[in-house]
């Protein structure tokens, strides 16, 4: 990798005037970042490490939860507020990565870290996310892992968190700092979809800092379940995986949150669905339905096909578990 | 949990002396090759091609020259040449046919990731850097990585070993009364040990190089590099203390070994080379891509009538590799009728080398999945299938087998795991939402005993030293050679026996690989040992005790100490016998009937592998293996975008292994029975058995539980729900 410069500022200011300027880079837990540089992918001139800021706590906030950028995952996924209140983001944690590396990675590097697309991160291979206008290696290439909602023709690689699935079911927010002050984004609108400027993995502005996610107070902490479905039991990006929770009163479905991971380029809400499910009993029939309408526009690629069949699988199966039916 | 509660797991061997290296490897003391550091060491780093198949029409180092700490930049317009470039006698030499890869002798590239440059310099990370700053220009050529749409480009290779097998009349399945005709692939596998191919090498005068490499034989190491420098073999000194598992990737000498060897002779100084991850995919080997068609016919009660087993496999174009895929077909059950085909097909690709039970856990996967195929066919029991077809003695040659308790490994294995559970009928159990079933397959490997010298030594400190080349690729042969000498020395205290290996100027040992080592230097410490003893009876004179007080009769008689130095080999009464190591695999496995996600939730694994020396690190063995096969079955497949000729997953994220979820409670099962005619501790190997037939095991359970039948490797979720 080439040479870089590191600085460690104290303070939000010092780090947002550092990411102000051309070339820098932040780094907080750096399981991927370092990935990237060591491949070429990424190439910053200088790393401007957060960790000295206090971004790390997990306090109540005004009806919900406050979690800062820099909690470690397994510091997240094991905190007995979010256990309590919110077991699908504990779930979902559990489930990504593995221990070594959640105990690395921190919920604003989880939300920045980049595509697994394999076109991404060989430096020979066509990708327009990693060079624009390079072209698509996955298009008609190896894209069993790719995308199914939401691709362009100029990307179909899928953003690799599940710990952002759960939070986009769970109507997150995101606090982010710039040097104009503050503002707060909806989980989903975090993200975008690859149109055509797959080089752009989300909204945040270079120049721009998370803060924290918000997480407001719900009834679905009862009935949730996060389903990953994978090639191994750990250590494995998903083939599908889906965040579930649904508020249930005496068998029939009050409210209900359902997102797909392994599917997109971002969390991949699934409002519609949810909608089918609210006022019905809580039975396979229900769940069948809404797990049809989900996958209303999904479109296949040379080999990954199978996941038309997996995701309303995967949504069902997802739904019996978080009811307590299986 | 009490230590004790703790190593009484059920199955677990706790008889036999612990790993006499084990606290060296968990605490870090143990040294492996890369980890050498010698006063001035400089760093090589490989450029490589991006392209598949072509030539390098200009190459452009002069950044790479001028960057920071470079000591040098090889490539083909400055490379030294070699006086003698070729790779040592075999194992180092391809099996059949062709030459190994020479690097930086012409602008030719052969395959994608082939080296075109190696930068030296001071640290591995300015090397690193400089090597990203060369820039290429080719002229391409089509290239072809397609090993699946190639599969009428296949040759029979050279040599009598290869040509077509008949016997009787293999045909006759077509007009059995219950047959199958089905195909089964298994995708390029790649070794990936976690010790990464690595050499430090050092010329310590103008003809004497030092070199600390990741090899599975120091002896062939030094064989190879003798000849590519036209020097003495004395003058090679090769260390190989550990090996941090290897697999088959370090039994011949590879390019980057020899490239390293060069450079530290250009820049006059150490020169330690260690590859990538990723450059381990297109370096050192891998399980060859195969396609194989089996053609199986039975009577109405499940006599065998005949078979005929073919396969295809990936090669490069510039070698012919070759293993025996087809050849367990020819005598691992009673059956009248059997023809083998085997053929190759030379694709742009790196040559595939020998991998964890080489040929015959590709062919078994085919062989022990048609058998359950037929028994399913005939609606009958698969142990009793195998049982009915049981080979009493050899059918490919009339000999008797040395030894062989098949029939106890199937008993033994259905009872561990419970096969009276196993419905014949497949999806017929369900439990919690998964299907659950059973399977079985068995694996086979030749037994045989090799040519090994062996010093012993007994010292003034009653020490009782033993000395041979032999290295240690994580299988335990340290510790099964010092239960050996201790054995043959009446008990001999284990921690009074020092066994040194992995050194090119002990006494030879065969290269480790093929399941030999436990027989065969294992009969030459034996041999050796046995000596030793004989020598202090014959000092001692009359009056002898059988337990002598070693150092003190060295004492007495005024000796420094006492040694013999023994080669022995197996004896010529074996060619009249057959001789095979046998396993047999049961696994249980739950299956997702909507995600098609495959658990494996329950594994024995019998090992009929004659007397069993050092038990601990025998089930350790058939663990690895165990885990090895689950990982066929199930996850590991390289692959290539053929489009660009290159891998798309040459990291451990996108090449998978089993992680330690994956796998269940291993329950290792051995019959113990020794076979004294291999050799005198009654030993087989079981490197190799450990892992042939596991991936059947998996697949037959997988057909069991849900009916499907899937034959293509690996069984990702997938394709169990899309079958």
């Amino acid at each position: 990798m080439k040479q870089f410069q590191y600085i460690r500022p104290a303070t939000q200011q010092s780090v947002l005037e550092a990411i102000a300027k051309p070339g820098t880079q932040i780094i907080a837990g750096g399981s991927n970042l370092v990935d990237l540089m060591k491949h070429g992918v990424m190439s910053p001139d200088k790393l401007v490490d957060i960790n000295k800021l206090p971004l790390r706590g997990i306090t109540p906030a005004k009806s919900g939860l406050h979690i800062g950028a820099l909690a470690l995952n397994s510091q997240v996924a094991e905190d007995k507020q979010v256990k309590e209140k919110f077991p699908l983001l504990s779930m979902a944690l559990n489930a990504g990565a593995s221990a070594q590396l959640r105990n690395m990675a921190t919920v604003g590097g989880n939300m920045m870290q980049r595509t697994r697309c394999p076109y991404f991160y060989d430096t020979s291979m066509p990708c327009n996310k990693r060079i624009p206008n390079s072209g698509c290696g996955a298009l008609e290439g190896f894209n069993r892992m790719h995308a199914i909602f939401g691709a362009s023709d100029k990307c179909i690689a899928v953003y690799p968190s599940d710990m952002s699935v759960a939070l986009a079911a769970l109507d997150a927010t995101v606090l982010i700092a710039g040097r104009k002050g503050q503002r707060r984004l909806p989980f989903t609108d975090f993200h975008r979809l690859p149109g055509n400027t797959p080089e752009i993995d989300n909204n945040l502005a270079k120049d721009q800092l998370i803060l924290a996610v918000e997480i407001p107070d719900n009834n679905y902490a009862k009935h949730s379940y996060y389903l990953k479905v994978r090639d191994r039991a750990s250590y494995a990006f998903a083939l599908v995986s889906v965040a579930a929770a649904l508020d249930i009163d005496n068998g029939t479905i009050r409210g209900a949150r359902l997102a797909m991971g392994g599917v997109a380029h971002k969390p991949w809400r699934l409002t519609e669905a949810e909608k089918s499910l609210v006022g019905k009993p809580a039975n396979m029939a229900s769940f069948e339905q809404a797990a049809q309408i989900a996958m209303q526009g999904a479109k296949a690629y040379k080999d990954n096909a199978f996941k038309l069949q997996l995701g309303p699988a995967t949504i069902t199966e997802a739904l019996q578990h978080a009811a307590g039916l299986v | 949990m009490k230590e004790e509660q703790l190593l009484n797991i059920p199955g677990d061997y706790t008889d036999g002396i612990d790993r006499v290296d084990g606290r060296q490897k968990v605490t870090g003391a143990a040294k492996y090759s890369a980890e050498f550091n010698l006063p001035g060491m400089t760093y090589a780093v490989f450029a490589t091609s991006n392209i598949t198949k072509g030539s390098i029409k200009s190459i452009d180092t002069k950044a790479a020259e001028h960057a920071p700490g470079v000591l040098k930049v090889v490539t083909h317009l400055n490379a030294p040449k070699l006086p003698g470039y070729e790779t040592g006698k075999d194992p180092s030499k391809p099996a059949t046919g062709g030459g190994p890869l020479k690097l930086f002798v012409d602008n030719s590239i052969k395959f994608n990731g082939q080296p075109i440059a190696m930068v030296v310099a001071d640290s591995f990370e300015r090397a690193t850097f400089a090597a990203s700053l060369i820039k290429a220009e080719y002229t391409k050529e089509a290239h072809n990585t397609d090993t699946a749409k190639s599969l009428d480009k296949a040759a029979t290779p050279k040599g009598p070993r290869f040509s077509d097998y008949k016997r009787g009349n293999p045909d006759d399945w077509k007009t059995a009364p219950v047959n199958l005709e089905a195909e089964y692939i298994l995708p390029t596998e790649v070794h990936n040990p976690m010790e990464l191919s690595a050499i430090v090498a050092n010329w310590t005068a103008a003809d004497k190089v030092e070199v600390y490499d990741k090899t599975q034989g120091v002896k062939s190491t030094q064989n190879a590099i003798a000849q590519a420098f036209k020097l003495p073999p004395e003058n090679v000194h090769v260390t190989t203390k550990f090996v941090g598992g290897a697999f088959g990737n370090a039994l011949r000498t590879w390019p980057h070994e020899i490239a390293a060897v060069m450079a530290a002779q250009l820049v006059k100084r150490p020169v330690k080379l260690v590859l990538t991850r990723e450059q381990q995919f297109n370096s050192v080997g891998y399980r060859p891509y195969t396609w194989q068609k089996v053609s199986i016919g039975a009577t109405a009660d499940g006599k065998l009538t005949g078979i005929i087993h073919e396969a295809r496999a990936q090669t490069s174009t510039f070698e012919e590799f070759t293993e025996g895929t087809v050849n367990m077909t020819r005598f691992m059950y009673a059956c009248p009728s059997v023809g083998t085909i085997y053929k190759v097909i030379p694709v742009d690709v790196n040559t595939p080398t020998w991998m964890r039970g080489p040929g015959e856990a590709t062919g078994s996967f085919a062989l022990e999945s048609a058998i359950d195929e037929l028994a399913a066919k005939l609606n009958m029991d698969p142990i009793e299938l195998r049982v009915i077809n049981h080979a009493d003695t050899d059918p490919e040659n009339g000999k008797p087998f040395s030894s062989k308790n098949v029939k106890e490994a199937y008993q033994m294995g259905a009872d561990k795991i419970g096969w009276k559970n196993r419905k014949n009928k497949p999806g017929s159990v369900q439990e919690g939402g998964w299907l659950v079933g059973y399977g079985m397959g068995s694996g086979v490997f030749g037994a045989g005993r090799g040519r090994a010298t062996v010093r012993a030594t007994m010292q003034s400190n009653s020490t009782l030293l033993i000395q041979t080349s032999v290295t240690d690729i994580g299988v335990g042969t340290g510790t099964a050679m010092t239960q050996i000498a201790s054995e043959v020395f009446d008990n001999y205290p284990i921690k009074k026996i020092v066994f040194e290996l992995g050194d090119s100027s002990l006494p030879p040992s065969p290269t480790q690989g093929g399941s030999m080592i436990t027989s065969t230097v294992g009969g030459a410490v034996h041999d050796a040992c046995t000596a030793l003893k004989q020598k202090f009876q014959q000092v001692i004179g009359n009056g002898g005790t059988d337990k002598p007080d070693y150092a003190k009769v060295l004492k007495e008689k005024n000796l420094p100490q006492l040694d013999v130095e023994i080669t022995s080999s197996g004896s010529s009464e074996m060619r009249n016998y057959s001789a095979y190591s046998h396993s047999v695999h049961f696994v249980q496995v739950k299956v997702h009937p909507k995600t098609g996600v495959v658990k494996v939730s329950k594994v024995v694994s019998v090992a009929d592998s004659g007397h069993i020396v050092s038990p601990k690190t025998a089930r350790s063995q058939i663990v690895g293996g165990a885990i090895g096969g689950i990982g066929m079955a199930l996850m590991e497949e390289g692959v290539i975008d053929h489009r660009y000729g290159r891998y798309v997953n040459a990291d451990l994220a996108g090449y998978h292994v089993p992680v330690h979820a994956d796998i269940p409670q291993i329950d290792t099962l051995f019959v113990n029975k020794p076979d004294f005619k291999v050799n005198p501790m009654g030993a087989k190997g079981m490197g190799e058995i450990a892992i042939i037939g596991m991936a059947a095991a998996v697949a037959n359970a997988i057909y069991n539980a849900t009916g499907k039948r899937l034959r293509e490797l690996p069984i990702t979720p997938d394709k169990v729900m899309m079958a």
